[in-house]
């Protein structure tokens, strides 16, 4: 394609976006127009109502022919929403995309300043210096970069298992990393969901068993990324598969060990029964666990000493395993290194820690339940199967669910954690099922918005269940009278009515709300992402790019974003999942030209640069002592380049020259 | 017309102007954030976006003092979020030097910053930059240009014959 170079006469087309009124409300859209066609080098300046509509980027197409114009800046929104719509328009005007620069009066103007003058003078100073910058601009070949088809899904919950199980079956080979020995996340412990009351293992284990099954998924559960490089299309990552002291090729999943295990009964506490139940050293989590493998847990097993091997057991696991030969007392943590092209990160979530609410009595009162051990009381596969009996050994005749622990309260967790209220009143029908009791619900407001779920509330309005609108103070076994005694009184102020009430209960369930792992910062870290205020990961734009992230190639699915249910997180996974199926059936990214490279002849080899590079793109040429720039390895930060002293290194799209014009665009008085 | 009023003391309409460069991954995008929250600050920032705040070349802080900046902010990730590693403590190394020498030229320290605001800190990016204007406003022009032409002067024409003027130093008189 034959691309404008930059030695002849510079010829600028300047066009400031009205953007509705966003723009034009607060800067003088006109003014801005009028000054800068006044500066050198412009030919063309112009405002329109929306530069990015199809309207306005022919508008700049046209112009580039009839003017003959070589440059192009647009004043509008952030760069990083539509420099890449103007880069297109720019090309497919004929001039090479990087003959542009984008000049930001919205976010970085209109939007933030309250004086019509004083913005409209920004607008005009960010103009005259991108006018100043995009002169020093140079045609720039876009590299591109082949994307590597197989996918690494982090978390095995529902939403990684959507991801996972939407990309295999177009296809791709999908790596699938869980950090529990099981797939399933927190679903799996669920017993029903709501509105509809489907049994969540139902519609779970099916899709658990096909993740096992599909030859395009290569199920690593108790495995944790420790480690990822690469960019986009080319990510490199180690897994750490931790040993689970069977072989799971040879584990056919009989369950034979764990009958035949020293330890008689049960005697260490399930997690995931949430503690309520007990399971020997060696257990497989849950029924439907996926992969059906069991596990030892060295900390507890005898055969070990504070997880190291003493072999000192009898160890009559081994000898019912017999010839399959699955248990290994010697297996060690493995680190395996994958390549893939595309990231799905699904981590989930975490529930409040109660701890941090002591009004509420868990763990001063055996009483109080959390909302995720009742799912599991009430569940037929439960440490009760399905037989709601509290610690204390008594069968519930009132309960009380407290909503909002740990959800819009300024002292833990300001947001609202999306699903409570709906589990809640799910928890009080089951419950009801499963009890009869009289149930309270103490909430803020009930927030019902979804298919079927206001419907779902007034279902439970006409089965007796009762609402009690406000924030619970305490709940105390402090009986003021006779019938209060052995109970659990719930204080609260009832705001409808305007009276407090102390109302007794045999059970208290804490509606706990949903936050960000305790190691998501980690997480974070780990794939380069961004978190928001709250912890939960960023994605790149809340609502038009919901599932991408800031590093390109890496996107999120389910609660690790925000709390959300599993409508949502499948609607989130499949869409991520298409994303990343964008990426690889395109077979190729094309990667920003903003890499460095050095001018051989100003470079004296003082080597200030080499140990900067964060990549070790930089080495030094033997035989000519000079420094050299991989430009595959370069990410274009160029820290090498401000810290080079002889100047001789260079930045495309960054260079010296351009930005010390827009510095001096930017403070030469506006004289108008 | 809306005149950027040049940078003189006295008639109470000056107010100052700062050159800022944000990282493309953090403090950009938060700036970003800070508009689409429609978070409300001072006007005075002109912002500058660069990949990586260890792209900020000291002559580029140079340059804007030399060219008329009251006050010059780099934002850059926090420690250990750098979307390139580590580029954001190279930056805080040239900025502790840099420092110094500023101070030595006559540079008030609070013209010069350096900020670590994440893409989620819209809030920061509104009270950084609100800080940093009230604090150069109680300072006053720098107006280095104007000082660099007197020097000039000084170093051409004859000192004239009179007791040699009292040694000027910032102090805010906020």
């Amino acid at each position: 394609m034959d691309k404008v170079n930059g030695n002849h006469d510079v010829r600028i087309g300047f066009y400031v976006c009205n953007c509705g009124t966003n723009i034009a409300a607060m800067v003088d859209v006109q003014a801005v127009a009028k000054y800068v066609a006044a500066l050198p080098n412009v030919v063309v300046s112009r405002d329109y109502k929306y530069m990015c509509s199809d309207p306005g980027q022919e508008l700049i197409q046209k112009d580039i022919k009839e003017f003959g114009l070589n440059r192009i800046v647009v004043a509008a929104c952030s760069p990083l929403l539509h420099e890449h719509t103007f880069r297109s328009a720019v090309e497919a005007g004929g001039l090479n995309p990087f003959f542009f620069h984008m000049v930001n009066i919205r976010e970085h103007d209109s939007w933030v300043h309250t004086d019509r003058d004083e913005a409209t003078a920004k607008a005009k100073a960010l103009a005259r210096a991108g006018i100043r910058r995009v002169a020093r601009h140079r045609a720039l070949e876009v590299k591109k970069v082949p994307v590597h088809p197989d996918v690494l899904v982090v978390g095995g919950g529902i939403a990684g298992i959507h991801a996972a199980l939407t990309l295999a079956k177009s296809g791709k080979k999908v790596y699938l990393v869980e950090r529990e020995p099981s797939i399933g996340g927190h679903m799996a412990k669920f017993d029903k969901t709501f509105p509809t009351l489907d049994c969540a293992a139902c519609i779970l284990t099916p899709k658990m068993s096909e993740v096992g099954a599909h030859e395009n998924i290569t199920l690593w559960s108790y495995s944790e990324v420790v480690k990822m490089d690469g960019y986009v299309g080319n990510f490199k990552v180690t897994v750490r598969r931790k040993p689970r002291y069977v072989l799971e090729d040879l584990c056919t999943g009989c369950q034979e060990c764990i009958s035949h295990c020293v330890y008689k009964e049960p005697k260490f506490p399930d997690a995931f029964n949430e503690h309520l139940g007990k399971r020997k050293p060696v257990y497989i989590p849950f029924p439907q666990a996926t992969p059906q493998v069991v596990l030892i847990d060295p900390e507890v097993c005898l055969n070990f000493r504070r997880g190291v091997l003493t072999d000192k057991c009898k160890k009559p696991c081994v000898e019912a395993c017999g010839d399959r030969k699955a248990i290994d007392f010697k297996q060690k943590e493995e680190l395996k290194e994958i390549k893939v092209g595309t990231i799905i990160v699904a981590t989930g979530f975490k529930t409040f820690d109660v701890g941090r609410m002591p009004q509420y009595g868990y763990g001063r009162y055996p009483n109080v339940y959390t909302a995720l051990e009742v799912e599991r009381l009430v569940n037929a596969s439960g440490p009760t199967a399905g037989d709601v009996l509290l610690r204390d050994g008594h069968h519930p005749k009132s309960i009380g669910i407290i909503h909002c622990v740990g959800s819009r309260d300024k002292n833990t967790n300001r947001w609202c954690s999306r699903v409570c209220c709906m589990y809640s009143m799910k928890l009080a029908h089951l419950l009801k099922e499963h009890t009869e009791a009289e149930i309270y619900n103490f909430y803020i407001d009930i927030r019902a918005p979804g298919k079927g779920y206001e419907e779902f509330y007034d279902k439970l309005l006409e089965e007796g269940v009762h609402f009690i609108r406000g924030r619970v103070g305490e709940v105390t076994d402090w009986a003021f009278i006779p019938e209060e005694e052995g109970k659990l009184v719930i204080r609260v102020e009832d705001t409808l009515a305007g009276v407090v009430r102390r109302i007794p209960v045999d059970m208290v369930v804490l509606a706990t709300g949903l936050e960000p792992h305790a190691d998501a910062q980690n997480v974070r870290r780990l794939f380069n992402m961004s978190c928001g205020t709250e912890g939960f990961f960023l994605e790149r734009h809340p609502k038009l790019a919901p599932v991408n992230t800031f590093t390109d190639g890496i996107f999120l699915a389910g609660c690790c974003q925000s709390p959300k249910d599993i409508p949502d997180s499948v609607a989130q996974a499949g869409a991520a999942a298409a994303e990343a199926l964008v990426l690889i059936d395109t077979g190729h990214i094309e990667q920003e030209p903003n890499t460095a490279y050095v001018v051989e002849a100003e470079c004296s080899g003082c080597k200030s640069c080499i140990p900067l590079c964060p990549y070790t793109a930089i080495s030094l040429l033997p035989d000519k002592k000079k420094a050299y720039i991989n430009e595959a390895l370069c990410k274009g930060c160029g820290t090498c380049v401000a810290a080079c002293p002889s100047g001789s290194i260079v930045q495309n799209l960054f260079e010296d020259a351009e930005i010390f014009s827009e510095i001096d665009g930017l403070l030469e008085p506006t004289s108008v | 017309m809306e005149n950027e009023t040049p940078p003189t003391s006295g008639n109470g309409s000056w107010s100052p102007r700062i050159i800022a460069f944000f990282c493309n991954w953090c403090t950009y995008t938060a700036a970003d954030l800070a508009g689409v929250s429609r978070l409300k600050y001072a006007a005075n920032t002109r912002t500058i976006r660069l990949m990586c705040s260890g792209r900020v070349d000291p002559q580029f802080i140079l340059e804007a003092f030399a060219k008329g900046a009251d006050g010059v902010l780099i934002g850059g990730c926090h420690p250990n979020d750098c979307h390139y590693a580590e580029g954001n403590y190279k930056m805080l190394r040239r900025f502790q030097l840099l420092k110094r020498m500023l101070k030595d030229l006559g540079i008030a320290e609070e013209r010069f910053r350096l900020e670590w605001i994440s893409a989620a800190e819209g809030e920061k990016v509104k009270s950084v930059i609100n800080d940093m204007v009230k604090k150069i406003t109680a300072l006053g022009p720098l107006d280095l240009p104007g000082k660099v032409a007197d020097w000039d002067r000084e170093m051409t024409e004859p000192a004239p014959a009179v007791e040699s003027a009292p040694v000027e130093t910032e102090v805010a008189h906020a």
